[in-house]
């Protein structure tokens, strides 16, 4: 990130010095006023959705989705410890809910769990962090609650597309981890003769 | 029928809390509270972000950008105004929920530009934070082949999104 903001900045200031100089800093100061109104938008929505996904927690209805989860999770995954398998369903589930809070330590976790300690990426890490990366989250709350910040008529519009193309990346992952991790034992196969 | 969903799930949510017991009032409010942290902690990489990407805009560097990848994107289904959240995706949330409320503005939330770019949003991830973090504790240090799968498939997800807005 670090690379690319440096680049951006010098890139476009520069281009800034020579088209329109009096830009650069109103622009940035405007850009920082858009940010803090969006800000605003955000702490009503997260307030909201963090209420009730407090209610999620104390219930306990994360764990019971967990153990819904579990039996794909072993097909996915393979046979592994409990410790893992319980921190892969938690994973999982609070991924589907929206709880990234709750998501990200459990992921840690269960990524750590299925490290052999080679130093080289598994099939099943490979998985995990695929399934993770494609976002698998049922209902995206963020986005919603942005939309009807933005005056839209019909905020839950966008609720069934998100689903398939989430659905649709999720599975594309999972096939290329399964595709990709064959090409690689067939070719170290031949590599062996 | 989905604007019945949310409703539904809100209050059975709360029915159930009641049922088991649970003192909803309270820990709404614990919930609640966590979203001030939350957003003090994005608050700086939303401005920065904002920036970066104000001053991208303003210099013209976009619009050469976009038409420069407007052909590539174009043949796969991803409509131009588009470009710039796909590719600026996979690097950071709080950056691309910029650029998603500016687009909101620009376009507005209910054309096809503003819900294929919820649609795009609400299917992915920031992916090499989710795997910079997940790796975090491991002894792996090459990723290999799962960045490029991850970004394969999250391009998936955003041509899938650009057909399917169309169609529902």
């Amino acid at each position: 990130m670090n690379k690319i903001f440096s680049f951006v900045i010098l890139l476009a200031g520069g281009i800034l010095l020579f088209t329109s100089p009096d830009e650069l800093l109103g622009s940035m100061l405007s850009a920082s006023q858009k940010a803090v109104s969006l800000c605003v938008s955000l702490l009503a929505i997260y307030a909201v959705w963090l209420g009730l996904l407090e209610l999620v927690a104390r219930t306990e209805l994360d764990k019971k989705l967990a153990k819904l989860v579990s039996p794909l999770s072993r097909r996915l995954f393979g046979k592994q410890n409990s410790y893992t398998e319980e921190q892969i369903a938690i994973n999982l589930s609070s991924n589907m809910l929206g709880m990234g809070n709750a998501s990200t330590p459990s992921g840690i976790n269960a990524m750590k769990g299925l490290d052999k300690g080679t130093g080289k990426i598994t099939k099943a890490m490979a998985m995990l962090m695929i399934i993770n990366t494609t976002a698998i989250q049922l209902v995206p709350t963020t986005i919603l609650g942005l939309r009807i910040a933005n005056g839209s008529r019909n905020p839950t519009s966008v609720l069934i597309p998100t689903l398939i193309a989430t659905t649709a990346s999720t599975i594309a992952g999972i096939l290329l981890v399964i595709i990709v991790d064959k090409l690689i034992k067939k070719y170290k196969g031949r590599k062996s003769l | 029928m989905s604007i019945y969903l949310i409703p539904i799930l809100i209050l059975s949510l709360v029915a159930y809390s009641v049922f088991k017991k649970v003192n909803t009032y309270s820990t709404f409010v614990e919930g609640a509270i966590k979203s001030l942290k939350l957003v003090s902690s994005i608050f700086p990489y939303i401005v920065t972000i904002f920036i970066m990407v104000e001053l991208f805009r303003i210099s013209g560097l976009a619009i050469t950008l976009s038409e420069f990848l407007a052909p590539m994107f174009g043949f796969v289904g991803v409509p131009k105004e588009l470009i710039e959240l796909v590719l600026l995706r996979p690097f950071t949330g709080s950056g691309s929920l910029a650029l998603l409320s500016d687009i909101y503005v620009t376009y507005g939330t209910d054309s096809y530009i503003g819900r294929t770019a919820s649609v795009i949003m609400g299917s992915s991830e920031t992916v090499f934070y989710v795997s910079a973090v997940y790796f975090s504790k491991t002894s792996v240090k090459k990723l290999g082949y799962a960045i490029p799968i991850a970004l394969v498939a999250t391009l998936v997800g955003a041509i899938i999104a650009c057909l399917v807005t169309k169609i529902i």
